[in-house]
């Protein structure tokens, strides 16, 4: 494969949220058009990476960069990273009254719009787009008139933060442990879902407890954070690799320095 | 006490000018359902904070400010002013100033949707029959100080099975350049199996102190449907003080939608009885509020027969250094069995300075029901606004749109539509003053 140039660089970056540090050190290169998987035990800080990577303020970085296309994504608020073309899927996703999912994705996009200098879409323009998107990726609009994630089941707040990637069309997509409280049903539809997003301009990273979604998702590249580090990368058979031995032979052995 | 005797006495010398002399051609009943009012509030008086159900709010402005009986408008406003004021293009319309009956404003149908002034002597036995049977007196002192000065107000009625197609506006408006009290009597009777949606509506077009003491009474007879909603927009210096009482029949439908933006100080008492199996009752409201405003929402749903749906839902919105009350009490009597009840307030402080009260009290006397409630009160969620954040709506506008979805939650059940666009309307035009 022609690597594309690379869009994310993270550099010795080690984070601490109230008072406790989570990240020690974590080195990580995306380019253009890659797939990477995060793996790693409870508590290693997968999630952490994934929140502080969007911004998320109760993340304190102590030390290290990330580059994200060149830019200080460290210095850059949520909402400019967002402009930017990154995008967290949630591991929990919010509920918000009385908004409703179709209102909620508008005012998204026409921030991302806005910042494009394209011109905003009002809310007819934005069906007839919305729709284009839910063919593309075969869904029905069932979920769009109901507020953000109001009494959504665990599987629907999952395929909604999949929607959302969808429809705002990041550069780089960071899913939180998108799979979990997945049955292998809505599990699948996701993993479908991705990988019709999958393209040449589209990065993701994947952040995963268990290597399932790996079945259907093939990663570029798995990394394996432990304690705060990435203590081992490799190609797609790293993840099975993990799923038969689990984590332990990692904490334990020779990975840890 | 002596100010307080002293506003009491004030009031009930006004009743007695009044009576012997602009009232005294009202029929002998009437009469003396007034004179049993002015009694009930003689021995009442202003309510205090020692009173339960007056915890959290104060009376005193209007106990101890010289509110006179108001007089009837020496100018009534053109169409075009009130314009601003009438929420649906569509429709019969009662417009009152300063709580007489504007004609000349109006679009009464028949003697169905007319004032209550000209019905009391055109369909005196319907009137009779029902003023006055819904709305207690006993401990409350404001419905009956507004008994004893009944005289105008919206008559709404239904005969059975018909169904008035078009929403029916009553407006309430208040010169509100003088100092006066007035007290809109409202009645709807929507017989068994018919059908209306009305907007009653409180405005001013001035913004000096005044005082509103409204009683609006709705009946809904058997397999009935009433959509009725009740918006408040009084000056910010206005003290406002209303009761709504509906009465259910068998399998009826009640929406009551209660809306309040206005008043520096507004007590609205909300009551409703089930009294017939099979009822549904949906009692929806949404207080906004800024400045030192002070609304106090006071419900009471008494499921007096078995088989009845209510569900009650309150938001708040809260800013600067407002305050907001709800009190939600649910009565379900013996042998009110299969009552399915739901009761949440959800109050949101935009302010370190802002206040909110909740309050649920249930009392559950049968066995057989289906009971819950549940109140928050706090600020905006901060993982939502990271969430709105992170795909790209900047903090200040995510803060607003999270407020506004507090707001849209309550107006979007709202069934009709253009009244919906229009409350949504002046909800962004509150939210972007900020």
């Amino acid at each position: 494969m022609k690597q594309g140039k690379v869009l994310l660089e993270v550099k010795g970056l080690r984070v601490a949220v109230a008072g406790t540090e989570i990240l020690k050190g974590v080195d990580l290169t995306i380019r253009e058009g890659e797939v990477h998987a995060i793996m790693g035990p409870n508590g290693s800080g997968k999630s952490t990476l994934a929140q502080v990577l969007a911004g998320h303020p109760a993340y304190t970085v102590l030390a290290g960069s990330a580059a994200y296309d060149g830019k200080d994504l460290l210095d850059m608020k949520p909402e400019e990273r967002a402009r930017a073309g990154v995008f967290l899927a949630f591991q929990y996703p919010v509920e918000i009254r009385g908004i409703t999912n179709s209102y909620f994705l508008r005012s998204a996009l026409n921030a991302l719009r806005r910042e494009r200098g394209e011109p905003e879409l009002d809310p007819i323009d934005f069906l007839q787009f919305l729709e284009q998107k839910l063919k593309a990726i075969g869904w029905d609009d069932s979920m769009m008139n109901r507020p953000v994630n109001e009494g959504f089941s665990g599987g629907e707040k999952k395929r909604n933060e999949i929607l959302q990637l969808a429809v705002l069309e990041p550069r780089l997509a960071i899913l939180d442990e998108t799979d979990s409280g997945l049955d292998i049903d809505a599990l699948k539809t996701v993993a479908e879902t991705v990988n019709k997003l999958r393209g040449p301009d589209r990065s993701f990273l994947i952040v995963t407890h268990y290597q399932r979604l790996l079945n259907y998702i093939t990663p570029d590249v798995v990394h394996v954070l432990a304690d705060g580090r990435i203590v081992k990368s490799g190609g797609p058979a790293l993840a099975h690799e993990l799923e038969a031995k689990g984590y332990d032979w990692l904490r334990d052995g020779v990975m840890v320095s | 006490m002596a100010a307080k005797t002293g506003s009491v006495e004030r009031l009930v010398g006004s009743y007695n000018a009044w009576a012997t002399n602009g009232a005294s051609r009202a029929p002998a009943w009437l009469k003396d359902l007034r004179a049993g009012g002015i009694a009930r509030f003689g021995d009442l008086g202003f309510p205090n904070m020692k009173q339960e159900a007056w915890r959290f709010t104060s009376v005193a402005p209007i106990a101890e400010g010289s509110f006179e009986l108001a007089q009837a408008p020496t100018r009534v406003p053109t169409l075009e002013e009130i314009r601003p004021f009438l929420l649906l293009e569509a429709g019969y319309r009662l417009v009152f100033v300063d709580g007489f009956f504007q004609r000349s404003l109006s679009t009464p149908f028949f003697d169905d949707v007319q004032s209550l002034a000209h019905v009391v002597t055109h369909r005196q036995d319907l009137v009779r029959e029902h003023l006055g049977k819904y709305a207690t007196t006993q401990d409350r002192p404001f419905s009956a100080l507004n008994t004893a000065f009944v005289s105008d107000g919206a008559f709404v009625h239904v005969p059975a099975k018909a169904a008035i197609a078009e929403p029916i506006q009553l407006l309430f408006l208040a010169s509100g350049d003088k100092q006066v009290v007035t007290h809109p009597r409202n009645l709807v009777v929507i017989e068994r199996e018919a059908r209306a949606s009305i907007v009653e509506t409180y405005a001013s077009l001035g913004d000096g102190p005044y005082w509103t003491n409204s009683v609006t009474e709705i009946v809904a007879g058997e397999a009935a449907r009433v959509d009725y909603h009740r918006v408040q927009r009084e000056s910010t210096r206005a003290y406002h003080v209303a009761t709504t009482q509906t009465h259910q029949g068998r399998d009826s439908t009640v929406n009551l939608h209660t809306i309040a933006f206005g008043a520096a100080l507004a007590r609205h008492d909300l009551g409703s009885v089930m009294a017939g199996p099979g009822g549904r009752l949906i009692l929806n409201g949404l207080y906004l509020l800024a400045g030192a405003q002070h609304a106090d929402h006071h419900t009471t749903i008494d499921h007096a027969a078995d088989h009845c749906e209510s569900h009650e839902y309150f938001n708040g919105v809260l800013d600067e250094k407002s305050r907001g009350v709800f009190t939600g009490r649910i009565i379900v009597r013996p042998g009110a069995q299969k009552t399915d009840s739901k009761q949440t307030n959800n109050n949101l402080l935009l302010s370190a300075d802002a206040h909110a009260d909740s309050q649920p009290q249930l009392e559950i006397y049968a066995d057989d029901v289906k009971c819950t409630h549940g109140s928050t009160v706090g600020p905006l969620d901060p993982r939502a606004v990271f969430y709105l954040r992170s795909r790209g709506v900047g903090e200040a506008e995510a803060r607003r749109l999270l407020t506004y979805g507090f707001a849209a939650e309550i107006i979007g059940r709202i069934n009709e539509a253009p009244l919906r666009a229009q409350l949504d309307a002046i909800v962004r035009g509150r939210l972007a003053e900020k």
